[in-house]
């Protein structure tokens, strides 16, 4: 009878996380986002076993060629296979992508969570420095940083994480306020349940859908920064491949070598295309509110 | 309602507080004497020693901040060593630029990103609301600066129409200007369309769902007149106040556009400032970004009480 009773409790706790996944399954565009990004995981992971040659070799007598038998992308200015940088450059930018955002994350949930459950003082200071981070330009600010910081491919995801921090507050606040009060909530504290678990067994995981999708999306607008940084030469130093690294020597190329920015570009605008579409769905499919609006225009139709 | 507007008003000086703080902080995370790294390559010991005085560099921190702050309240924010001038001067100088690439891309973006949201909003489901969104997809995940290089091997590289870098001044040359200025912009301006567009679209629906919205049409309003007099005006609230919070995200990009195409605006100043180790020019640009998006949310906030009039009661 107990097992029986645990039985239950156990599937009731999975089903909604299977009913999510049902629906997100169920959108085309989610599941081509997670084929591309799961693709590029691979291609980064693999990169020694795939890349045809030596990422940081040079050779001068291939300097400038355009794509050919031997190099499927052509060479750069220092006749190093593109192909090859490109695939080891999907490793700075995914890196650069999930230690970012992790740093926001670790950051900035539980400093929103504090702000929401203790409200009162706590909450206005923290807001107001928020506020403040928020007030200066994402890019900008994450130069500042990198600048005072030094150029590096380590303090260019500190300097993004962040950056991107604010977004993450102000979601947990704002999901811990609306949580809180929920009766479950209050019975817990009832039960004298202490405040810190509170937050991480009954508030924490009822707003964990919500964080995912943004840290979906932040994983997007991380990759783009980094390739930003390196572009400007503030991220990943040479001779070691970033797709943004790649893009900066090409600007000085632009007429001779068009190949050496067309993929290094195409790269970076697929692997954010391909988390973006993966948020939107991940957000169709776990926001209540975006579903109700969906219901709703559907019964206008 | 005058109790919230001077709530909101009193409400920017914290927030200020704690951007000169961060700003100022910048300085602690440079390793060693900042005078050391301040002074640049040379590390002229009369340099360092000028430094030490003119930063008070000697003093414990919080009286070196409320210095500091000091100066900034009286718009001294420092020298450029490289260029031996005041900070403010030179930005200044380069604001007009910045200005001018922003104003041509936001009207770029709202030119082409309320369109599109009102057309896919009323055209919900077909295939012309999922065109808008797949070029909403394509403006949020296009690396601006790639683009920038697209269309300069288009434009400049394949047609020869458009000069791929170099910048006119309006003064000396309009049309020189405007054709050094247009790639830029449309690089610029296209992220920001696409986020325009979700906006839009997401407000109009909300709004097309009103009973007004109904009643107007069971009245025999037409769908035009109910598109533009009915749903757009009351969905351009919203559009109004989160336009103004992609303030931010224009001047970020423009520090990409301004590199790619070398305009020398404000993006260009702090990333030669950066590679100079020009630490106060880095500073004085943030401080002023920052305090430029915290006065133009603080009017987007306020204007949107004067666009509803039922918040006014």
């Amino acid at each position: 009878m107990s097992t029986l009773a645990l039985g239950a409790a156990g599937s009731a706790r999975q089903a909604p996380w299977r009913r999510t996944l049902r629906r997100v399954a169920s959108r085309r565009g989610a599941v081509l986002g997670a084929a591309i990004v799961l693709f590029f995981i691979a291609v980064a992971l693999l990169a020694p076993l795939i890349a045809p040659d030596d990422p940081l070799a040079t050779n001068w007598s291939a300097v400038r060629k355009p794509p050919s038998v031997a190099h499927l992308l052509g060479t750069d200015e220092l006749g190093r296979d593109v192909l090859s940088r490109v695939i080891y450059g999907a490793r700075a930018s995914l890196l650069a992508g999930v230690v970012s955002v992790a740093i926001s994350l670790l950051l900035g949930v539980p400093i929103g969570l504090v702000a929401g459950y203790v409200g009162g003082a706590v909450d206005a200071v923290l807001m107001r420095m928020t506020d403040a981070l928020l007030a200066c330009p994402f890019l900008i600010l994450a130069i500042a940083l990198a600048a005072f910081l030094g150029p590096s491919l380590l303090n260019a995801m500190i300097a993004i994480g962040i950056s991107a921090m604010p977004a993450f507050i102000r979601l947990t606040r704002a999901q811990t306020l609306t949580t809180k009060v929920e009766d479950y909530v209050r019975a817990a504290r009832a039960m004298g349940n202490p405040h810190w678990r509170i937050l991480l067994r009954h508030i924490l995981p009822n707003i964990l859908a919500a964080i995912l999708v943004q840290a979906t999306l932040a994983l997007a607008a991380a990759i783009i920064a980094e390739a930003s940084l390196s572009y400007l030469g503030l991220g990943q130093q040479p001779p070691a491949p970033s797709w943004g690294s790649m893009l900066n020597t090409a600007r000085g190329f632009l007429a001779q070598a068009p190949w050496m920015a067309w993929w290094p570009g195409l790269a970076i605008f697929v692997v954010v295309l391909s988390f973006n579409l993966l948020g939107d769905g991940l957000r169709d499919a776990l926001d209540p509110r975006a579903t109700r609006s969906v219901v709703a225009s559907g019964r206008q139709r | 309602m005058l109790l919230y507007f001077v709530r909101r008003i009193l409400l920017i000086f914290p927030t200020l507080l704690f951007v000169s703080m961060l700003i100022f902080g910048l300085q602690q995370l440079l390793p060693g004497d900042p005078a050391v790294a301040l002074a640049g390559e040379d590390r002229n010991p009369e340099v360092i020693a000028y430094l030490h005085q003119r930063y008070h560099l000697d003093a414990p921190l919080p009286l070196r901040y409320l210095l500091w702050l000091k100066g900034v309240a009286a718009g001294d924010l420092g020298d450029s060593i490289r260029i031996n001038r005041p900070v403010l001067d030179l930005v200044l100088e380069k604001l007009p630029v910045t200005a001018e690439l922003a104003g041509l891309a936001m009207l770029i973006a709202l030119g082409i990103g309320i369109p599109a949201g009102v057309v896919s909003a009323v055209r919900k489901g077909t295939w012309i609301d999922d065109a808008a969104n797949v070029f909403a997809l394509w403006g949020l995940s296009t690396p601006n600066f790639w683009l920038g290089f697209l269309l300069i091997l288009l434009f400049s590289v394949k047609l020869g129409l458009l000069p791929s870098s170099g910048y006119v001044g309006p003064g000396e040359d309009l049309a020189g200007n405007l054709a050094s200025m247009i790639m830029p912009a449309f690089v610029l301006g296209n992220a920001i369309a696409a986020v325009m567009m979700r906006h839009t679209r997401s407000a109009m629906l909300q709004v097309l769902g009103m009973d007004y919205v109904r009643t107007a049409r069971a009245k025999g309003l037409s769908a035009r007149a109910i598109v533009l007099h009915h749903v757009l005006r009351n969905a351009l609230i919203p559009i109004v106040t989160l336009g103004a919070l992609e303030f931010g995200q224009l001047l970020s990009g423009a520090v990409l556009t301004e590199q790619v195409f070398t305009i020398p605006g404000f993006g260009k100043l702090i990333v030669d400032a950066v590679f100079n180790r020009d630490y106060a020019v880095v500073q004085g640009v943030v401080l002023c970004t920052a305090t430029a998006y915290i006065l133009l949310n603080l009017c987007a906030d306020l204007a949107y009480f004067f666009i509803d009039p039922r918040l006014r009661a």
